[in-house]
């Protein structure tokens, strides 16, 4: 074990500039993958924002009486997918359009007879917020004999799921092609590792040491070169996240960076990628050997 | 020790590197394996050390069978044996004694045994001033007798030696020469590929002559014909 990590640390000592250059291009095919993981977490938490404001609004006929209302009001907070239900009373409504429609204010103001309809307002549970679901709660909704009408954005919902899927498609498809490029770098590199030190291994196989104690120190320094690359990612990305952070001049001020386990994430995949590669180079050439 | 029974090599281009090549090497024996470039010398090495396979016949060293040899044997094999080449192939960068080290690192003898593993040898090799000198600061001979030196620290059963001497001057020929006597005066088989004709009339050792993959002499076998009635 002892050789085994100094066979792995001399190799950065013997080629320091390989290894610079290893360590680097594993860095920035990381950083690339992990500035659009950023991209893709921030994205999400603002849909997870927009998503929150997914409601229905079913508005009652007028004079449907308090009691039909409250109970079935009791029903519909039932429903599995309802998080919540709120009952917006003729009044509430009129109060609610004057303060917040400031232009309408004076319109308002002089009216005799209340116009708006009272309404159930009724939020979704995280999960459920897709249009098929919100559609169907919709569609259940208007079953009620006292609803006039049942409104819900839509358009919106759909944009908001077109969105969403593509966002999980377009980082999933980047990310793999960026973990290909890194892999086929990282085999570059320990390739060259390797045949700087054919002659040493041709020695080792002469003088009798197994396939996997020639292959351990390259696969650790695979791993090793992963390793400091995906912490070398991170601190780009950390530097990248600061950057637009700061140059947004406090509109972006929500923006979030990786939790601890997505940090950890990265750094494994950059250690993952640094074997996939180095066991690929040594494979074949152990082979041709 | 050593058995090849009709073996046959060919190459992937077609060339016959042997054709129906027989002998056995028993215990304690000095063989000198001679003929031009080309003629098989290296060819039967490799097969030796299981570099290669044999396309026909058969072909037993040390109690393993090269034909059917798994992948975890080869290390096994190459365990009891100790390879010497005309390059020498010592590391650069590292001294006589780290690379006599390197042989019982890389095959996980215990580390507290190496030092004095190592010393043994490069004294029985007469290198022992020398240990801490990098092969750059070594002559030829010198080089060589490290390499040897390194053959020599996992107790070979058997050492193959491919033309150890063909670098060297006549001084260090001999030097050379002598050692491996005295290596196969210990009990060990030494198996040496040369065509320094010299070296091999200045003795008695039997010799296996080849010429384009095929053995056409074999001391051994053709005086016991010739003395026959």
């Amino acid at each position: 074990m002892k050789l085994l990590t100094r066979e792995a640390l001399l190799s950065f000592q013997r080629a320091p500039l390989l290894s610079v250059l290893s360590v680097t291009t594993i860095a920035f095919s990381l950083f690339t993958v992990g500035l659009f993981g950023l991209v893709a977490i921030n994205l999400r938490e603002a849909l997870r924002g927009l998503e929150e404001r997914v409601e229905i609004a079913a508005y009652t006929f007028r004079g449907t009486p308090s009691e039909t209302i409250v109970i079935a009001t009791q029903d519909i907070a039932a429903f599995p997918e309802v998080q919540d239900v709120s009952y917006v009373s003729e009044e509430e409504a009129l109060r609610r359009a004057r303060s917040e429609l400031v232009e309408f204010r004076d319109a308002y103001r002089d009216l005799q007879v209340n116009p708006l309809p009272a309404s159930i307002e009724v939020r979704m549970k995280a999960g459920y917020r897709d249009a098929a679901t919100v559609g169907r709660v919709a569609e259940r909704l208007r079953g009620f004999g006292f609803i006039d009408d049942v409104r819900f954005g839509r358009e919106w919902v759909q944009k908001l799921d077109q969105l969403r899927n593509l966002t999980g498609l377009v980082g999933l498809v980047i990310g793999l092609a960026f973990a290909a490029v890194a892999v086929v770098i990282i085999g570059v590199t320990i390739r060259l590792t390797i045949l700087q030190r054919a002659r040493e291994i041709s020695i080792m196989r002469l003088v009798g040491a197994t396939n996997w104690f020639i292959r351990g120190p390259f696969l650790l320094e695979g791993a090793l070169k992963g390793l400091l690359g995906g912490l070398l990612s991170l601190v780009l990305c950390y530097g990248g996240y600061l950057l637009f952070r700061d140059s947004s001049g406090g509109t972006l001020s929500g923006l979030v960076f990786f939790g601890p386990q997505q940090m950890a994430l990265i750094i494994l995949f950059g250690v993952l990628l640094g074997l996939c590669g180095s066991m690929v180079s040594v494979g074949r050439h152990l082979r041709h050997v | 020790m050593i058995r090849f029974t009709s073996v046959y090599k060919a190459y992937p281009n077609g060339a016959m590197a042997l054709k129906d090549v027989t002998f056995h090497v028993s215990k304690g024996e000095f063989v000198f394996l001679t003929g031009h470039s080309g003629a098989g010398k290296s060819t039967i090495m490799k097969l030796l050390f299981a570099e290669q396979r044999p396309s026909g016949g058969e072909v037993r060293v040390s109690g393993y069978n090269v034909n059917s040899l798994q992948p975890d044997d080869v290390p096994r094999l190459r365990r009891r044996l100790g390879v010497v080449f005309q390059d020498f192939r010592l590391l650069e960068d590292r001294t006589a004694e780290e690379n006599v080290a390197f042989a019982l690192e890389v095959t996980g003898a215990r580390t507290d045994t190496i030092a004095a593993r190592v010393m043994r040898v490069l004294t029985q090799v007469g290198l022992s001033a020398k240990s801490r000198a990098y092969p750059r600061e070594l002559s030829g001979g010198e080089q060589q007798r490290v390499a040897i030196a390194r053959a020599l620290v996992n107790d070979p059963a058997i050492l193959l030696a491919d033309e150890p001497t063909g670098n060297l001057d006549e001084r260090a020929t001999r030097g050379v020469f002598q050692l491996l006597r005295d290596i196969n005066n210990g009990g060990t088989v030494v198996v040496m590929a040369t065509h320094d004709l010299d070296l091999v009339r200045q003795t008695v050792y039997r010799t296996i002559e080849m010429r384009d993959g095929g053995l056409v002499y074999d001391s051994d076998v053709d005086e016991a014909a010739a003395e026959a009635p």
